[in-house]
């Protein structure tokens, strides 16, 4: 196991070079100068980042000052706002992107179990109708479409019983974080939904429930033990990709909900063109969600003894 | 009971009597679309899809309006509005002079238009001035006036003209007193002015709404143009705008992940053909791919693209989304590839003296062919939603390029007062993702058995 965890952790580590590597060539490519800004860039601050960054060097050059900079975890100094790291603007914004994010994994993957397991167990009947309904809804409705809808709702129900339980926008306490999440995850909820079915469904007519229904094993114990344990597989599976899905996806519920996280400011980078800001927060980001996914692999093993013998 | 007879015992002379056809053979494809046909839920996505791709291409040929054109008479109408209008004589500027005399207080001195809202006061008590508001509702207790649109420090002039983007429908204008500090005091009156709509004749002639030369006089009636789903807030037809938007939707969504599976079919193909260390490399290159953060290095490839004035964003997007979401198929393929590539037939064909080009053009790839079909079909959602997402945010296609994205960007901020501008290009973009979907299920289940949803 552990052997395992160390080749993962260095393949994760060599797909963080990479994805550094895209991003800096990426950025490169992008027409116009940085220091060319709307705002004023004095001699000295030019001759500073130049000799911070070698931007008077070749391109070479300038990416290993990038990837030294790196690895001493240094992301820079924003180009449009003075003073400011881009490890400063992670540090502050990121939390909150990381709780939304962790919110809406949460609300997805309790959901998508219970209401999986609920619609193989009441298998076309009212339930299971009602819920695949729902499904196809989160499927095909745009997120932003759902964010601007429950925002409407929320104004509509703060108004009728004169409370503001629920904020329409904004970030502080838990009663702000609630619905904007469970936006953020409709859509991985209904995914996982439809995944958890078709698991249940395939368990269901297992032989070894029917083993147990024989054996003489109370129903309960069956579901619990049986049934669902086996059926959560394949959902454990695309959680990582589903981390990774959720945490980027989030730039839509920030922005209609104002929230202040990460992927707003990635945006608001780019419309500026904060070339630093930018390139942290992609590397960042990148790096967050290859680490994510190692961690549920090996939180994947330990539930599942066959990928151990692997 | 069957009678036999002596002549049944008699063994059977030709092949062709012990081996008759039951039923005619069914190639692969003929038996997937049989089974496809038996699909209710697949075949109505089927034709759905069919209907969206004529919307985009046949559509624009029957509704010939221009997305671009702005009609001003009609701005964020919604659809099936009563599009009457009047016929007035050409604006004439106004000195204040009241016409309809025999009021006091506050008063129309004309008929209100959408071409100008004119009204007359008289001096407020203990005013030393007055200031104009214009509401779209009642002033009521609160003192909600609305917006202000003039003001003026002395009882000199007590008339007002509004010319301000009138629509037509009810306004409540109000006019309060202001106090010797300019401040508005809670003296006030309000009238309630309801505004028809109405357009000069030479306007009508310019719009082509009356032919030329036609006899019209001041007072008539006549039609303005037809907006079947509304115009939004430039005025511009929802319809066209749709049609056009579905144009791009639909182009990146079809478009890039057909060329994405043709390269991830391509890349896999050779990686599982060649095998051993080419293949470890050329597979942990995907996935190197696959670990990008997806939509932010959809944007980051954007911008480094550049886009030039003139230019709708819209091969960018194609490329970015070629470049990202291509490892997914070449995985797939080289799975399926891997697997043939043991199978009898290769090695008879190879044994035959087929080149490796042959063995996979020939007799790999029509056997992934199922598989890729679905991966297409469900690729293209992801793709429409991911044009969508980006234009939303506005980093999409470049305005005033329409797509179902940007139009859903621009109908979200006028959701309250014209919902139509956000739920038709949201309906669209879920119709179109709901569509594929299930279409994608009902191919899955129709061509592969092992990748076959358990239902």
């Amino acid at each position: 196991m552990w052997g395992y965890i160390f080749k993962r952790l260095v393949q994760g580590i060599i797909t963080v070079w990479f994805i550094a590597t895209a991003t800096f060539f990426a950025m490169h490519s992008v027409p116009g100068d940085p220091l060319l800004n709307d705002r004023a860039v004095t001699p000295q601050m030019r001759a500073n980042l130049e000799a911070k960054y070698g931007l008077d060097k070749p391109v070479l050059t300038q990416y290993f000052v990038y990837l030294g900079n790196l690895s001493r975890g240094d992301f820079g100094i924003s180009f449009t706002q003075e003073n400011r790291q881009v490890n400063d603007i992670i540090r502050q914004h990121f939390p909150v992107s990381a709780i939304l994010g962790v919110l809406a994994v949460v609300f997805a993957a309790a959901g998508g179990v219970l209401f999986g397991a609920l619609t193989a167990l009441y298998r076309n009947r009212l339930p299971d109708y009602i819920i695949m309904f729902l499904v196809i809804l989160g499927i095909s409705v745009p997120s932003f479409v759902l964010a601007a809808l429950s925002q409407l709702a929320l104004v509509n129900l703060n108004s009728l019983f004169a409370t503001n339980i629920l904020p329409v926008a904004g970030w502080g306490t838990i009663r702000h974080m609630l619905v904007p999440a469970l936006v953020l995850g409709l859509g991985t909820m209904a995914y996982l939904t439809r995944l958890m079915r078709s698991s249940m469904l395939e368990i269901i007519n297992s032989d070894y429930v029917r083993t147990a229904r024989a054996k003489g094993v109370p129903p309960a114990r069956i579901f619990a033990r049986h049934q669902l344990r086996n059926a959560i597989l394949p959902v454990v599976t695309v959680l990582g990709p589903a981390i990774a899905a959720i945490t980027t996806g989030g730039f839509v519920v920030e922005l209609v909900f104002a929230i202040p996280g990460l992927g707003r400011y990635f945006v608001e980078a780019v419309q500026q063109l904060d070339y630093t800001v930018i390139m942290g927060t992609t590397v960042f980001y990148g790096a967050f969600l290859v680490f994510m996914v190692i961690v549920v692999d090996v939180i994947y093993g330990f539930i599942d003894p066959k990928v151990r013998l692997e | 009971m069957i009678e036999l007879t002596r002549n049944d015992f008699d063994p059977i002379k030709s092949k062709a009597e012990t081996q008759g056809e039951l039923r005619p053979s069914l190639s692969y494809w003929q038996d997937a679309w049989r089974r496809l046909k038996a699909n209710k839920r697949a075949l109505v996505s089927l034709y759905l899809v069919i209907f969206l791709l004529l919307f985009a291409i046949v559509g624009p040929w029957v509704w010939r309006v221009d997305p671009a054109l702005q009609d001003l008479d009609q701005v964020g109408q919604a659809p099936g509005v009563d599009r009457r209008a009047v016929i007035i004589d050409e604006y004439a500027p106004w000195d204040g002079e009241s016409a309809i005399s025999g009021f006091s207080g506050l008063r129309l001195s004309a008929a209100a238009t959408t071409q100008a809202v004119r009204l007359n006061w008289d001096v407020l008590e203990g005013a030393n001035g007055h200031r104009v508001y214009r509401n779209l509702f009642p002033v009521g207790p609160e003192l909600a006036f609305g917006i202000p649109i003039a003001e003026f420090f002395d009882n000199e002039t007590l008339f007002f003209e509004d010319r301000l983007d009138v629509q037509p429908g009810t306004y409540f204008y109000s006019i309060v007193a202001l106090d010797l500090q300019s401040k508005i005091t809670s003296t006030y009156e309000s009238i309630t002015v309801s505004v028809t709509r109405v357009t000069t004749l030479a306007e009508a002639i310019e719009n082509k709404l009356v032919p030329e030369g036609a006899f019209l006089q001041s007072g008539d009636e006549i039609l303005l143009a037809l907006h079947p789903l509304g115009t939004d807030y430039l005025g511009r037809d929802m319809l066209a705008r749709l049609m056009a938007g579905a144009q791009v939707s639909l182009f990146i969504g079809i478009g890039a992940p057909f060329l994405f599976v043709l390269f991830g079919v391509t890349f896999g193909s050779i990686a599982g053909y060649i095998g051993g260390r080419a293949d470890q490399i050329m597979m942990r290159f995907a996935d190197f791919v696959v670990a990008l953060p997806f939509l932010l290095f959809m944007i980051l490839f954007k911008i480094s693209f550049g886009i030039g004035p003139g230019e709708s964003g819209v091969f960018p997007m194609l490329v970015a989304l070629v470049i990202l979401m291509w490892p997914a198929t070449a995985r797939l393929v080289r799975g399926q590839i891997l697997q043939i590539r043991e199978q009898g037939y290769i090695a008879a064909s190879q044994l035959l003296g087929a080149r490796p080009g042959y063995l996979i053009l020939r007799h790999m790839l029509p056997n992934t062919m199922g598989v890729v079909l679905v991966t297409l079909t469900f690729a293209i959602p992801s793709a429409i939603f991911t044009e969508a997402f980006l234009s939303f945010i506005g980093m999409g296609v470049v305005p005033p390029t329409p797509s179902w994205g940007s139009m859903s960007n621009e109908g979200i901020k006028y959701m309250l007062i014209s919902p139509h501008e956000l739920i038709f290009p949201a309906l669209l973009i879920s119709i179109t993702v709901l569509a594929f979907n299930l279409l994608g299920d009902g191919l899955r289940d129709a061509l592969d058995s092992r990748m076959r949803n358990f239902e």
